[in-house]
Order: C-alpha cells, then structure tokens, then sequence
C-alpha cells in the first residue's frame, strides 16, 4: 500500500458523479432527452463526449428514440448510455425489452422522481423500483443497481457498464432525485483502481460464429456490426444463428439462457453493504438516499443500546436473498423504509417467509424520510 | 440489359420458388410465359425470348433467370 | 466487371439457409424493392460487411432477414432510432433503413421527421403499399381516402399523408419516389439514395394485393402493377401537366437533391477541431 497516488477530489453533484463513472467504465456514447432530475448528466456529457477522443453524444427527439439509439450504438461495439426519468423511464420500457431480447449490453440511468405521470418532477420518490424490474412487457430478466449517495454514484456507474458487458444485459441504475442533487465531495479513482470489463469478442472465423449460441456462461460473444461477423438481430424470438423461430425447444431454450445468464452470476451481481450488522436484532433494510437516513438512525440507535444492523441494497434485482437469509438467523425486527407505498419491501416479505416481523415506513409526500423517523421504529423493536 | 435476337436466351424458373403471382406472365412483351397447371410460371415459347429482362426483374421471389444461351466468346 | 446478370447476382446475397421462397404473399412488390436494393449495392460495389440493414416491423420488416448483410430487425417505427445510433457510432457503415408506411409514417412518424432534420446519414426506404398488410389490412396513414379497408369498411374519411412533401417539408436532404414496376428508375434513385449525403429519403409504392387490392377492385396483383404502370408520371412531365390532366396520377423521380452533409460528418468534423485545440493548449 506505500506510496500509493494520492486520489484526486472534487465537489460533484450525483449527477455529475455518473457521468464522471461512465467515463472511467469506458463509455462512448450518450443518446438521450432532457428530463428533470436528470438533465445534468446529459448536459454533461454534450460538454465532455464531443472532446473525448472516441466520444459520441447525440440528443435525441424522445426517450424512445434515445433509447433505440443507444442499443444502435451498442451493436456497433460502443459502451453506451442513457439517462432519464419517470416519464421518460416509461417511454424506454419498449426499447429496454428489445435490449433483453437482441441481449445489447447497456445502461440506463433513472432518476427517481414523484410519480405517477408528469406527478414531482423536482422531488424524490422511490416509486420505479418495480417498474424497473417488471416495466418491460414479457418474461425478462434485468439487473437494477442503486446508489445511496455521490460516491456511489460513480461506483455503482462503473459496476453498471461492467456488468451490462460481462452479461450482455441492459442494467438500471436507480437514484433518486435526493442524491442526483446532492453536491458533495468524492474521490476520483486512479486508473486501475477499478476492475473494468468489455464485452467478449469472437475469435473463431466468421463463418463458424452463432450469434446466440449456447455456452457456459450463457453470454455469447459479441462482434461489432462491420467487423466482418453478418448476422441477425431481432426482437422476435430467435434460434442460435438469430433468426426468427417459434419451434417450442428453440424458443425454451433462448428463455432459460437469457436468465440462467443472470441467475447463475448471483455472488457477482447481488451487491449489498453491512453496517453493524453481526448481532442486529434489529435490521433496517434500506436503499438509495433513505439508506444514508437509516445509516444515521442505526447509530443512534447502538448508542442507546439498540443491537441494531443497516443492510444496504446495492443490488435491488435480482433480489439479494442471500445477504437477508444470513441476517434472518438472529433479527427479530426487519424496518424497510422507502418513498413509495412498499415495494421492496414486498421482497423482503418473501424472502422473510414470516421469519421476522417485517415494520415499512413509506413516505410518498415528496419528501426524504429522515433518521428519525426510522430510528422511531427501530426503538419500539 | 440490351434487347437480342430471339432464340439466343435462356430463360429458367425455379419452381419452388415461384409462387405463381402471373407479373411475368402477363407483361412478357414476347410471351414466353406461361402458367402452368400447378397455377406456376414455365416457359413456354423460350425461342421467342428478346431477353428484355423484365420477368427477371420483376419476380417478386427471384424465381426467374434469363441468361445467354452459349457462352459469350462463342457467339460470333 | 462482374459478368453475372440479375437474379444470379441476388441469390450470391441471399442467406440460402434461410427458408425460401420468402414468407411474402404472390405478387407482392416488396421481393423486387429486396432485389432492386441487392442489385444497387452490388452495383456500387459495396462490401457486405459495410451495408446494414435496419428494418422496422410489418411485411417490410421481414425482407432484413433474408440478405446477408448485417441486418437488424428492430421495434415498430423505431428502425431510425437505432440506425442513428449505429451511424453516429461507425461512420464508415452505409445503413439503409427499409420501413413500411405504417411504420415511418404512423407510429414513426416523429423518428422520420426528425432524422429528415437532423440529416444523420442514414438511406430511408419506404415501402408503402397503403395498408397494414401484416396485421391483416388496416388502415395506415397511406391509404388513400374513400379505400376500404378492415378499419374503414365504409371508406376511409382521413386524408393520406404526402410522403414526399412530408420529407421536404422536414428537410431531408434527399427525395425521391418510385415504384416496383418502374424496377430500372428504382435501381437508378436507389443508388443515388445509397450514396449521396446526409438523410436521403426514398418512397417505393408497392402493392399490396392481398390486404389492400382485394377490397378495393383490383382483381389481382397484376391488375395493381398495371394500374401503377398507368398512373406513375415522370416528375418532369407530371410538373408540364396541367391541373385537370393530372387528376390522381402520382408522380414519380427526384423531389430534392440538397448534397448538404449528414450528421456524423459534421459531428466528427468539430470533434477534430475540438481534439486539435486541446493539445494546441497542452502543448504551450
């Protein structure tokens, strides 16, 4: 650890901490539409992309657009990205669904914001959890990441273009507009800090390439359109050389690669983060801006003597059961407190299976939830 | 796609690609096409064929070929 | 020179492991739009590797699958979006859009209009043969007034749109309509809509005998083909005619041939200029 490079710091909004995260994760290109909470990591990336040497940054006519654009620019072998919000997050589920099927690795960026419809658009809310994870018509399988606060945004950037590579998936990054707005000071990481991983290229002659072929893994490789591999990508279902097929085996066999992929990478994928959490009675299970809330009230909490634990949710899908099934062996008490009227919490029921006693507080009135409220509910156990 | 003599055309329709739609049939200037029973293209009268290259173009399936009977360095 | 002649030049772009004949009805138009385009780009000597073909959804949607180009088959109305993605990504790439009318116009329409004013430099063939004939023959935004259809059994009472005076109207750089009968024309606007500049926009009537010619009096496909051979007019003498002479012909040629240059050239032209000023000031 001697002589390690001192980092470097700036004073950057969560906004901004994205598109400082896409940047080091290898992003080349940004196609979207501006929306409150968001706007900033566009505006950013319309300074940044165009005087980066491989950057492309186009603004689209509307979120469809945006969306269809940046799964364009993935199949051209470009780590791309877009970034939205409620409304718009609404209109990308079409594009997001096509993603799944053509298996386009990339990353869209959400910020929360009140909802429904046109609903907060200057308020947080935690109201597209489910959405995020079921927004998109069809049996699918997706990764959604969230971010707790400004370093996390660029953390939780970095992990969402890897994972979208490594699994050949869309990945949502969920923050809400709290932390999108937050300026406060972050490392910047040294180059190698970060373990940065690009989609697996083929390397056997053309003529023996299948695009969606059956492997270990379950991620095929993946050429960029011009590099001498011609396929096929559709959002039908396909067979493994991409084209259109409706025979029973074929289509079962696409639908149990495509989540096998995800399911079988659980240890990878499922991020969560403990704080005091060995001997918790009492275990606040909690994400984004209200996971810094929670983090407070759980101090206050062992302080007054409470045994209690904060398991934050890095990951929100696949639900990390693992992390919970761990701590169900001695909580008694599990709080979930989110800005929105319980949907996460509907996992942590399931995943509970009556175990514990399960306390919500959901706040939808615009406004953050704060430590004491939760810590109110840690106390009466 | 210059118009030639007559008889020097070859003119071959693949059966199974054809979905006998009669586009060839009915604007063949020379009449070479006809349908057949099976509601298919064949060729009836190839020896009228001016090459023109219209059924070629115009099959929706590309079940048409119109080619120069001999090879071109035999033709004097 | 290549020595082979038409339909011997497809069949070396056809994906034979596909099954053939394609799923397309007997008679319709979109099998020659697929072999006009194969020949255009064999004419201009275009590597496979280099042509992508993004399609929308819908009978026209169903000719990517069949070439042996990079082909994707996208969402419905939305093969533009994807196609200025792949533009802007690689440059080097000539990506040809192929829509139906349904698809550009309908639920694509704000895509179309805005990458006609954005200029990416994308080709957009539009295969409009009036009707939604995948879905069974309802009615698109080109069917023309007083046709039935599925969803107009008593006529149609909306207006069609103009596709041509729709591209100029957004500015698209490039203009021109043709039609499956006319083949030559179309090879001839095909490779200029290939190879000029910026957003180049091409409309190719089409027809469609099955969900569109059945309802309304055409007795067969043939019956359509001649009624385009009647009605399709050289722009240039459509404009010498006078009002009452033209009645319902359509008229058919280059509408617009701006040259300006597309999206991607400009945008890669100040991305230099950008990168040429920053190491100027790294290097004082």
């Amino acid at each position: 650890m001697a002589r390690r490079k001192k980092k470097q710091e700036i004073f950057a909004l969560g906004n901004e901490a994205v598109v400082e995260g896409a940047l080091i994760a290898g992003c080349t290109f940004y196609g979207g539409y501006p929306i409150t909470p968001s706007s900033e990591i566009m505006e950013i990336m319309a300074s940044r992309l165009p005087a980066h040497e491989d950057g492309v940054f186009v603004q689209m006519e509307d979120e469809i657009a945006s969306m269809g654009a940046v799964i364009g620019a993935s199949l051209a072998g470009r780590k791309a990205m877009t970034a939205t919000s409620g409304p718009g997050f609404s209109l990308m589920q079409e594009h997001l669904g096509y993603a799944c099927m053509a298996e386009a690795p990339c990353v869209l960026v959400n910020v929360m914001r009140g909802g429904p419809s046109t609903g907060l658009p200057t308020s947080p809310a935690q109201g597209d959890v489910l959405q995020a994870r079921w927004g998109t018509h069809g049996d699918h399988p997706i990764i959604v990441l969230s971010a707790a606060d400004v370093q996390e945004c660029l953390e939780m950037t970095i992990k969402a273009f890897n994972m979208a590579e490594k699994y050949r998936t869309p990945v949502i990054l969920l923050i809400d507009e709290i932390t999108a707005h937050t300026r406060e000071k972050i490392e910047l990481p040294n180059p190698g800090d970060y373990e940065i991983h690009s989609r697996v290229v083929p390397s056997m002659p053309p003529e023996w390439y299948k695009p969606y072929e059956e492997t270990v893994r379950g991620v095929p490789p993946m050429p960029p359109i011009g590099s001498g591999y011609r396929f096929h990508v559709t959002g039908l279902t396909h067979d493994r050389n991409g084209y259109p097929t409706s025979r029973p085996d074929e289509v079962d066999e696409l639908m149990q690669r495509m989540h096998r992929k995800i399911d079988q990478f659980f240890y990878d994928i499922q991020l969560t983060e403990e704080t005091t959490c060995d001997d918790a009675d009492v275990v606040v299970v909690a994400y984004g801006s209200v996971a810094r809330s929670a983090e407070f009230a759980v101090q206050q909490a062992r302080e007054s003597g409470v045994k209690a634990g904060l398991l934050k949710l890095q990951t929100l899908f696949p639900y990390p059961r693992r992390a919970m099934e761990k701590l169900l062996a001695h909580a008694r008490t599990l709080v979930v407190p989110e800005m929105n009227m319980g949907q996460i919490s509907r996992e942590v029921k399931r995943v509970n299976m009556g175990r514990a006693s399960v306390r919500t507080i959901n706040r939808v009135d615009g406004q953050i939830i704060t430590p004491s409220e939760i810590l109110k509910v840690i106390m009466q156990g | 796609m210059a118009k030639k003599k007559k008889g020097q055309s070859k003119v071959t329709v693949y059966p199974d690609w054809c979905k006998g739609c009669g586009v060839c049939v009915s604007f063949c200037p020379a009449k070479v096409l006809e349908l057949d029973e099976t509601g298919k293209c064949h060729v009836a009268r190839e020896d009228d064929c001016i090459h023109c290259g219209f059924c070629e173009l115009h099959c929706p399936d590309f079940a048409i070929v119109v080619t120069d009977k001999k090879p071109k360095d035999e033709q004097a | 020179m290549n020595e082979v002649t038409g339909n011997e030049i497809i069949h070396q772009y056809l994906r034979h492991n596909k099954k053939f004949p394609h799923v397309l009805c007997a008679g319709c138009g979109h099998g020659i739009v697929l072999g006009s385009l194969i020949r255009s780009v064999h004419s201009l000597d275009i590597p496979k590797d280099d042509v992508v073909i993004v399609a929308g959804i819908g009978c026209s949607g169903r000719l990517a699958v069949y070439v042996d180009f990079n082909t994707i088959h996208t969402t419905h109305g939305r093969a533009l979006t994807f196609a200025t993605g792949i533009k802007m990504s690689n440059p080097k790439l000539k990506v040809i859009c192929i829509m139906g009318d349904g698809d550009a116009l309908s639920i694509g329409g704000n895509h179309l209009i805005h990458a006609a004013r954005r200029n990416i430099g994308v080709t957009a063939l539009i295969l409009n043969n009036n009707i939604y004939g995948m879905t069974g023959g309802q009615s698109s935004p080109a069917t023309p007034s007083g046709s039935t259809s599925m969803t107009a059994p008593f006529g149609q009472l909306e207006e069609s749109f103009d596709t041509v005076s729709l591209g100029q109207g957004a500015g698209a750089n490039y203009v021109a309509r043709g039609t499956v009968f006319h083949v030559q024309k179309l090879e001839r606007l095909m490779c200029e809509a290939i190879t000029k500049p910026g957003f180049n926009m091409l409309e190719v009537l089409t027809p469609c005998h099955t969900q569109y010619g059945r309802k309304n009096k055409f007795k067969g496909p043939v019956d359509m083909y001649k009624w385009l051979k009647k009605t399709a007019v050289p722009v240039e003498r459509y404009q010498e005619m006078k009002e009452e002479q033209r009645g319902d012909r359509i008229p058919i040629g280059v509408f617009t041939d701006k040259g300006n240059p597309g999206l991607e050239e400009r945008y890669f032209g100040l991305k230099k200029e950008l990168l040429a000023k920053q190491q100027a000031a790294e290097g004082k």
